[in-house]
C-alpha cells in the first residue's frame, strides 16, 4: 500500500500547469505546507507572496481573475475562512474563477490541535453560489482534479489533507476523473457509504470488512461536494436503499449534510452521519483522533449495520 | 504611459468645463437618491470632482468597448458612492439617462452599490468597504504579467481605512512595488453613523500611507486643477504606488448636505430635492 497527503497532489497539480501561462500562484506564507512552493520553484516570476494577508490575497486573486489570469491561492483551510467574506462578496459574488485551497483540512490534521483543524470548511463554501467544493482523498486524484479547475470559468474551494493515507487511485483512474461526478471505488447492493477525503480508505476498509459477515457496500469516493452527483445518488437510493456518510468534517452542513438535503427532497431513506458531532478537535496524531471522535473503520461498520436495520 | 496631454481627445476640456461636467453629475445623484429614496449622496457628492477629471480627462476605456482588455481600470472601492458612479458614466456614455432611473429599482442596471456584473463600465463588485484596493492590486499584477501599460486607479473613503484589509494591501503593494497602481482617498471625514473622528479617529492618513512606503501628496478634492495636476503626478510615479489624499467636504454642492453625517446614507425629499436642485442650478 502507497502513502500519499492529497497536498502533495494540489502541488503535482500546479505542477501539470505549468505551460499554461495564465496561471498565476498566490500564497500567504504557508505555501511549504500547502505545496504551492513547488510552482513558486519553477515559475517564481507567476508566484506572488502576500505575506499573512488571506482577506488581502484572495481580492488579489478576484482582480488578477478579472483581467483573464487564473489564480491559484492557497492556505490552511482554516486561515482561508479568515477571507470568508472577502471570497463571497470579492470572488463568488461576480463569479470570478479564482481557485482557493485550503490544507490540512479536518481533525486528522493533528497535533497541531483544533485551532488548525477546519472542520466547517466544506458547509461555509457549499453555501456560496457560483462555488464548486471539492475534497479529494489522495494525491493522485488532488493532482488530476486541481489540473481540470484550470478550464473552469467560475471560483473553485479545494480542500487538502495534512498528512499521509493510503493511495486509492492509479494514474488511470485518477486520469478519468470528472468534478461533480462520484467514483465508484467498489459495488455492493445492501449499503452504500459515501465518502470524502481522508474518510474513502476508512470505508473501503469497512467495506472489506462487511463483507466477511455478508454484507455488500458500495463504496463512492464523493471527491466533489458541491455540485453533489445527484444522478448517482439517485441511482444508490434504488440500488442499495441506505446511506452512510463518512467524512473527516462536521457533520452539520458537509457531505452529510448534502446527501441529507438531497435524499429527504426526493427518496427519504436511511442515513447515517460519520463525522465530528458538533465539537472541536484537540491536539493527538490524526489516527488516534479518528478514533477517539467515532470516525474509525468500525464506526463505519457500525454506521452501515444500523442504516441497513433502519431500512 | 497615457497621460493627460497626450492621450484623451477630450483634454481640451477647460477646467471650467469639467467643473460644468460634474455640476450636471450632482444634479443626477441628488435625483437619483431622492427617486430611490435610499442611496448614498454624500460620498457622492464628496467624491464627484475627482470622478470627473478622471473619467473625461485621464482614463483610457470607451464606452463602445466597455470590456476591452487594454482598458484602464478603476476600482470604486467605496461602493456606496454608486451614483456618482452612475452620473459618470452617464456622462461618459457608458449608461442611458433611462438606465440612471433603474437605481435601486429591480432588475435595474444601476445596482444599490456599484457591481461589475450589472453595469458597463463598472470594474469591481463593490459594496463591502476594505476590498478595492486589494482588487486592484490583482488588476496592476495582471497588466505588468501582460506587459500593458494600462493603469489602475482606485478609489478609496477615509472611513474605509479603518478596514484592516486596507494596510494588508498598503504594504502588498509596496513590497510588490506595483508602479502602475494610483490611489486617491476621499477624505471626507464622515462615515455612516458619524464624523469619522468621533467613530474611529484615523489621525494623520497622509503619515500613514508614507509610513508605509507610499508615495503621498495632499490635495483639495474639489479644485479641479488641484485635481489634474495630481493626477499628472500619480503618472509621473512609476516605481511604486502613489497616493493622493483628497481632502473634500461630504455632500459638496448641497448646503444642507455639506459637512452633515444624516447624508451620508439619506435620501433627499421632495422639498430638499427642489433646493438642491436650485442651489446647483
Amino acid at each position: 500500500m502507497t502513502l500519499a497527503a492529497s497536498r502533495d497532489g494540489y502541488g503535482n497539480g500546479l505542477m501539470g500547469l505549468v505551460h499554461d501561462e495564465k496561471v498565476i500562484v498566490l500564497e500567504a506564507d504557508l505555501g511549504k505546507s500547502t505545496k504551492s512552493q513547488m510552482f513558486r520553484q519553477a515559475h517564481p516570476e507567476r508566484t506572488f507572496s502576500l505575506g499573512i494577508s488571506e482577506q488581502n490575497m484572495m481580492l488579489v486573486g478576484a482582480g488578477l481573475a478579472s483581467c483573464g489570469y487564473k489564480p491559484f491561492a492557497s492556505t490552511f483551510a482554516i486561515f482561508t475562512q479568515r477571507g470568508f467574506e472577502q471570497i463571497r462578496n470579492g470572488i463568488a459574488r461576480p463569479n470570478l474563477p479564482v481557485h482557493i485551497c485550503g490544507s490540512h483540512g479536518g481533525i486528522h490534521t493533528g497535533t497541531d490541535g483544533s485551532s488548525a483543524q477546519s472542520i466547517a470548511d466544506l458547509a461555509i463554501y457549499r453555501s456560496l453560489p457560483n462555488m464548486t467544493v471539492m475534497h479529494p482523498c489522495d494525491d493522485l486524484s488532488a493532482e488530476a482534479l486541481t489540473i481540470k479547475l484550470a478550464n473552469y470559468d467560475s471560483p473553485s474551494y479545494t480542500r487538502t489533507a495534512r498528512n499521509k493515507t493510503p493511495r486509492i487511485y492509479d494514474s488511470d483512474s485518477a486520469a478519468s476523473l470528472q468534478i461533480g461526478k462520484g467514483f465508484v471505488l467498489r459495488n455492493g447492493k445492501d449499503v452504500a457509504i459515501i465518502a470524502c477525503g481522508v474518510m474513502v480508505a476508512k470505508a473501503l476498509t469497512a467495506a472489506d470488512k462487511l463483507a466477511g459477515s455478508g454484507i455488500e457496500a458500495t463504496v463512492i469516493d464523493m471527491h466533489t461536494i458541491k455540485p453533489l452527483d445527484e444522478e448517482l445518488i439517485s441511482r444508490l437510493a434504488d440500488e442499495c436503499g441506505c446511506f452512510v456518510t463518512a467524512e473527516d468534517h462536521s457533520i452539520i452542513g458537509g457531505l452529510g449534510g448534502a446527501v441529507a438535503e438531497y435524499l429527504s427532497a426526493t427518496t427519504p431513506l436511511p442515513l447515517e452521519r460519520i463525522g465530528v458531532k458538533d465539537h472541536y478537535g484537540e491536539s493527538g496524531e490524526g489516527e488516534e483522533l479518528l478514533t477517539k471522535y467515532g470516525m474509525s473503520s468500525d464506526d463505519i461498520i457500525s454506521a452501515s449495520q444500523r442504516a441497513i436495520e433502519r431500512k | 504611459m497615457a497621460s493627460l496631454v497626450e492621450d484623451n481627445p477630450s483634454n481640451s476640456d477647460s477646467s471650467d468645463m469639467l467643473i460644468e461636467t460634474a455640476r450636471r453629475c450632482r444634479r443626477e445623484i441628488v435625483k437619483m437618491t431622492h427617486r430611490a429614496a435610499a442611496g448614498h449622496p454624500g460620498g457622492s457628492l464628496s467624491a464627484i470632482d475627482i470622478l470627473t477629471a478622471l473619467y473625461c480627462r485621464r482614463l483610457n476605456i470607451d464606452p463602445q468597448n466597455p470590456d476591452d482588455p487594454e482598458r484602464d481600470r478603476f476600482i470604486m472601492s467605496k461602493g456606496h458612492a454608486s451614483p456618482g458612479m452612475y452620473a459618470i458614466l452617464h456622462e461618459s456614455g457608458f449608461i442611458s439617462e433611462e438606465d440612471l432611473t433603474s437605481f435601486r429599482k429591480l432588475g435595474g442596471v444601476c445596482q444599490g452599490h456599484v457591481d461589475m456584473k450589472w453595469t458597463p463600465g463598472v470594474d469591481f463588485s463593490a459594496g463591502s468597504l476594505g476590498m478595492g484596493l486589494s482588487f486592484g492590486i490583482g488588476c496592476a499584477l495582471a497588466a505588468r504579467l501582460d506587459g500593458s501599460d494600462r493603469t489602475t486607479f482606485v478609489m478609496l473613503g477615509d472611513g474605509e481605512l479603518q478596514e484592516g484589509q486596507v494596510w494588508e494591501a498598503a504594504i502588498a503593494a509596496v513590497h510588490h512595488e506595483i508602479g502602475n497602481l494610483k490611489v486617491f482617498v476621499d477624505r471626507n471625514r464622515i462615515q455612516n453613523d458619524d464624523f469619522v473622528d468621533k467613530q474611529m479617529r484615523i489621525f494623520d492618513v497622509a503619515a500613514k500611507w508614507d509610513g508605509f512606503g507610499w508615495a503621498v501628496r495632499e490635495i483639495d478634492g474639489h479644485d479641479m486643477d488641484e485635481i489634474l495636476s495630481a493626477i499628472q503626478w500619480l503618472d509621473s510615479i512609476t516605481d511604486g504606488p502613489a497616493v493622493v489624499i483628497a481632502h473634500t467636504v461630504k455632500g459638496k454642492g448641497v448646503s444642507f448636505m455639506e459637512n452633515n453625517p444624516k447624508f451620508h446614507g439619506a435620501a433627499p425629499n421632495d422639498e430638499q430635492l427642489a433646493q438642491a436642485l436650485e442651489e446647483l442650478a
